[in-house]
């Protein structure tokens, strides 16, 4: 049976409710299973003299989001052995980070997730805070919850262009997508300068203070945004060929999810209620009214389900935080822009970025550059299950299954 | 019913194509070359450096600090301090830059050089058609190439230009009026002096003496 999934239903009204969205507590014991039973997988016929194909699906293949390559072995149209291959994209991010000042690996971090410039310099000026006490002014949070929900809405709706452009929609939803991102990138370039790598978070604040009438504009976009969704979800959210494609395609099961370590929408759509938004309630998260949205099934449907009803909720927080927003400083008076020298440490910080849990981790001896600098980047980590959705499905199903990840290359390889 | 799905989207898609005649919501796109978007007043892309008044070489801010250099994140500028010194907007003598080089086939754009310098010297500009035909030479600017008006300055970054001229105008008087103060008081000290002696020794001639009969 085609059809859109009743449990959605009561999200799409847009009323804030209690509570954190659909239950997820039918207790499982969170133990390590691996799901690659390889149940599915289907024995070749022989009587057709079949053989397994080995193919390189990247790293110049269309789908694949980037330079990525998926080494699948196939049995007719099923995949019954998938290893994915990274490193293309590699550029020593980790170790310019170790030989740069603190300053310096700022911008370095825009390049990470280059989608969510945003929030990847909100998880490393947020780990080097909590490293040095610095405190950002009031409106400096608001500021940061402003624009990482705005990252929000650009990489869920990217992201579901991207996706549906995959089981072959050419172009039409990730055109709307990119034109209603452009409103978003032009708040940023207003703001930040720059259209894509900001460089604008610093460490006990922000690099510059709104630009006259950025908010009056933000709320505009904001009122445009959730008009907009309406309209993104009338075309795809019932369209019978998406749910025939993503239901039941690509399921994890909620055990797996978290015995691999897999965060953020992808976790959550397996029905597990973990956002780092309501678990560290880093930054103000906690003074705002939000909901978690949670998927059952766990599969691509649940996915581009959940993202759709994350950007709901973060039109919601976004509109709080436009109203509430203080005047005063930007930055903590203690905070010096050059020659930051923390006390010998380390220290490990996380946001929930759109993809997941980022996470930074410093070791400091005291000079003017870390001594180790780590990243834990979500796509890479989301990406390691991949072999498991994917085994017994067919080819086509498997590109989506990737689309659905929400990888960025730039992330995975560093 | 199967296929109503389908329907209310084509029929999301056909607002969408007719609105694009009409509703400028959806004519989002500029024809490049002939129109341009007007970028806005933070907008950043390369640095460039500002000198003040006409000669790029007299009136040039930097004063081959290096700091930018020790700050860039790609380490794309390259300077070399010149050996003589010469007089900056306070009148106070400064060292410049004999090389300024900045290789913007690495420069990244992030705009910490123009955060971190303390003689307003180094700015972001604007211009984005940088594309060339020669990969190295041409991606090299040497300072003849950086060095821009403060008046391109105030063009692009009004606002920015603008609180830097008010402050260094002000830092200029204030320098002119401690000069003309340290002036005033060595001439008042001088004539104390003078009179310190006169006084010790003969009182000084009257006029009438002086002036010839």
């Amino acid at each position: 049976m085609i059809a859109p999934r009743e449990e959605f239903k009561s999200w799409q009204s847009g009323v804030a409710g209690n509570g954190s969205g659909n239950g997820s507590g039918n207790g499982s014991s969170y133990g390590a299973v691996r799901s690659s039973e390889a149940k599915l997988v289907k024995k070749t016929d022989d009587s057709l003299g079949g053989d397994l194909l080995e193919v390189a699906m990247g790293p110049h293949h269309p789908s694949t989001h980037g330079v990525f390559r998926m080494d699948v072995v196939l049995d007719g149209e099923t995949v019954v052995k998938l290893k994915p291959v990274f490193g293309y994209l590699h550029r020593n991010h980790e170790k310019i980070g170790e030989t740069n000042s603190y300053l310096a690996a700022i911008p370095y971090t825009d390049r990470l997730d280059y989608i969510c410039s945003m929030t990847n310099n909100w998880a490393y000026v947020h780990t080097v805070e909590k490293l040095t006490g610095l405190q950002p002014p009031e409106r400096a949070e608001y500021i940061r919850v402003i624009v990482a929900e705005l990252t929000r809405l650009v990489n869920h709706t990217c992201l579901i262009g991207f996706l549906v452009q995959d089981m072959g929609a050419l172009g039409t939803p990730l055109m709307y997508a990119f034109r209603e991102r452009e409103n978003i990138i032009d708040l940023f370039e207003s703001l930040s300068g720059s259209r894509m790598m900001f460089n604008y978070m610093r460490f006990g604040g922000l690099r510059c203070d709104l630009p006259p009438g950025w908010i009056e504009q933000a709320k505009r976009v904001v009122a445009n945004y959730s008009r907009f969704l309406d309209d993104y979800e009338a075309l795809l959210s019932g369209n019978e060929i998406l749910l025939a494609r993503s239901q039941g395609v690509g399921v994890l099961k909620k055990d797996l999810a978290i015995s691999a370590g897999v965060t953020g929408p992808m976790l959550r759509a397996s029905g597990v209620n973990y956002d780092l938004r309501k678990v560290d309630q880093y930054g103000i998260y906690n003074r705002f009214q939000f909901r978690i949205p949670l998927g059952e099934h766990g599969d691509v449907f649940d996915r581009y389900m959940i993202r759709v009803l994350e950007m709901r909720e973060a039109v919601k927080i976004l509109d709080q935080a436009l109203a509430q927003i203080p005047e005063g400083p930007i930055n903590d008076p203690k905070a010096k822009l050059r020659g930051l020298r923390p006390k010998p440490g380390e220290v490990y910080g996380r946001i929930e970025s759109p993809k997941g849990e980022l996470g930074f981790y410093l070791i400091t001896d005291g000079s003017p550059n870390p001594y180790r600098f780590r990243i834990r980047p979500p796509s890479l980590i989301n990406l390691t299950i991949l072999e498991d959705m994917c085994l017994g499905q067919s080819v086509a199903d498997a590109v989506i299954i990737l689309g659905s990840v929400d990888i960025v290359l730039g992330e995975v390889d560093r | 019913m199967l296929g109503s799905g389908l329907i209310k989207g084509l029929a999301q898609t056909a607002k969408n194509f007719f609105g694009s005649y009409h509703d400028p919501a959806r004519m989002v796109t500029v024809e490049y070359p002939e129109q341009k978007r007007v970028v806005p007043e933070a907008s950043r892309t390369i640095p460039f450096l500002v000198y003040d008044g006409e000669d790029p070489e007299l009136g040039l801010r930097c004063t081959a600090c290096k700091i930018c250099e020790v700050e860039c994140p790609t380490q794309c500028i390259y300077i070399v301090k010149n050996t003589s010194k010469k007089p900056d907007h306070v009148g106070k003598m400064q060292f410049h830059p004999a090389t300024f080089d900045i290789d913007i086939s690495v420069c990244m754009g992030c705009g910490i050089c123009a955060e971190v310098c303390p003689f307003d010297s180094i700015k972001m500009d604007q211009v984005f058609e940088l594309s060339t035909a020669d990969r190295f030479e041409s991606l090299l600017l040497h300072k003849q190439q950086l060095a821009k008006p403060n008046s391109y300055f105030g063009k692009i970054h009004p606002t920015e230009a603008g609180e830097i001229d008010i402050r260094r105008e002000q830092d200029k008087r204030k320098a002119e009026a401690k000069a003309k103060a340290d002036a005033e008081a060595k001439a008042r000290a001088a004539a104390e002096v003078q009179n310190a002696a006169a006084n010790s020794a003969a009182p000084p001639p009257s006029p009438q003496t002086v002036t010839p009969a």
